[in-house]
C-alpha cells in the first residue's frame, strides 16, 4: 500500500511549492485516497468528491505540479493516477522508528510465550 | 500450546505532536500487562536487540516513578524515565515519559497512554504518545536512527505521516 503524508498543522496557507504543502489541503488528500485504489478519470473524481469540475481540476493541477499524480489521455478522458514517490523520504524516516518497535515487540512475543507456558504448567499441576 | 504469530507494529502520526503505535499480541491482556510492567520482563524486550537493558525501575502506583536504562551495542547509554498518572491493571496505563538524552529533559515530557484490549485471548495494544510539540515528537522518532536524514527532517517540520 502507498503511504500518505498529511500536513495536519494547517498553520499556514497551502502553497504548491512541494509535495508536503500540496497535501495540506483536505480535498487534495481525499483525491490521493481515491487514487490509491487505482487510476480514475477526472469525471469519476468529480462525482465521488461532490465538487464542481473546475475545483477538482484545480486541485489536480496542484498535485501534478508536485508530481504526486500522473495524467494520461484515454480517448476523450483524462486519466489520473497516484505517484507516491515524492513521499518516500518521509516513509523511510518513519519506517526506521517502526522497525525499532517491531524488534521490541518481537522479543515481547517470546516473553509472552513463556508466561503462557508457565500458566499452563501451573494449571496442570493444580 | 498456542503458536506465536509475530505481529507487525503500526506507527502512525495522528496529529503533529503525536505518535500512535499499535500491535496485536497472541496472549491475554493480563500477560501482556505483566510483560509490560514487570522489571525482569521489561529487561528482556525493551532494548529491542539494540543493546542491553541494564536497569528497569518500576514503582507501579499513581505518582510512582519509572526509569529504564539501556546500553546500546554501539556503546552509548539511553535512559527514559517518568511518572505513573493512571493505572487500571491489565487495561490502561497513563504515564509521563522523559528522554534523558537531550538538554533540559524535564522541559520536554510526553504523556503516554497505553491501552490493552483483549479479544479471543489476543490483546490489541495501543500506545498514544503526546508530545509538547512537533519538534519534540520528531526528535524522539529521530533518536532511533543513525542520522543523515536531515532532508527528511526538514520536510517533516510541516508533515505528519500515516501508513496505510
Amino acid at each position: 500500500m502507498p503511504l500518505w503524508v498529511y500536513d495536519l498543522s494547517m498553520a499556514r496557507a497551502a502553497t504548491t511549492t512541494d509535495a508536503f504543502n500540496a497535501v495540506a489541503e483536505p480535498r487534495r488528500r481525499q483525491i490521493l485516497d481515491l487514487l490509491a485504489a487505482g487510476e480514475r478519470p477526472v469525471g469519476e473524481l468529480v462525482e465521488l468528491l461532490g465538487l464542481a469540475q473546475p475545483q477538482v481540476s484545480k486541485h489536480l493541477r496542484v498535485l501534478r505540479e508536485v508530481d504526486l499524480v500522473h495524467v494520461r489521455e484515454d480517448g476523450r478522458q483524462r486519466m489520473y493516477r497516484l505517484n507516491a514517490e515524492p513521499l518516500k523520504p518521509i516513509h523511510d524516516w518513519l519506517a526506521k522508528y517502526e522497525q525499532s518497535w517491531n524488534k521490541r515487540f518481537d522479543l515481547m512475543d517470546g516473553v509472552l510465550e513463556e508466561l503462557r507456558e508457565a500458566e499452563e504448567q501451573d494449571g496442570n499441576d493444580n | 500450546m498456542a503458536t506465536t504469530t509475530s505481529g507487525t507494529a503500526m506507527v502512525t502520526l495522528p496529529a503533529d505532536n503525536q505518535i500512535l503505535i499499535t500491535r496485536e499480541f497472541n496472549a491475554p491482556a493480563r500477560l501482556v500487562w505483566q510483560a509490560y510492567t514487570t522489571p525482569e520482563l521489561i529487561k528482556r524486550w525493551w532494548s529491542g536487540q539494540r543493546g542491553t537493558v541494564t536497569s528497569a525501575e518500576v514503582d507501579l502506583r499513581v505518582g510512582g516513578k519509572w526509569r529504564y536504562v539501556m546500553v546500546a551495542d554501539a556503546g552509548f547509554e539511553v535512559a527514559f524515565r517518568g511518572e505513573y498518572r493512571e493505572i487500571t491493571p491489565t487495561a490502561r496505563l497513563v504515564n509521563t515519559e522523559i528522554f534523558e538524552g537531550i538538554p533540559d529533559p524535564d522541559e520536554h515530557p510526553s504523556l503516554v497512554t497505553t491501552t490493552f484490549t483483549e479479544k479471543d485471548n489476543r490483546t490489541y495494544l495501543e500506545m498514544l504518545c503526546d508530545y509538547r510539540d512537533r519538534t519534540d515528537r520528531d526528535a524522539v522518532i529521530n533518536s532511533g536512527m543513525e542520522g543523515g536524514m536531515q532532508e527528511a527532517m526538514d520536510a517533516l517540520e510541516k508533515v505528519a505521516v500515516t501508513l496505510a
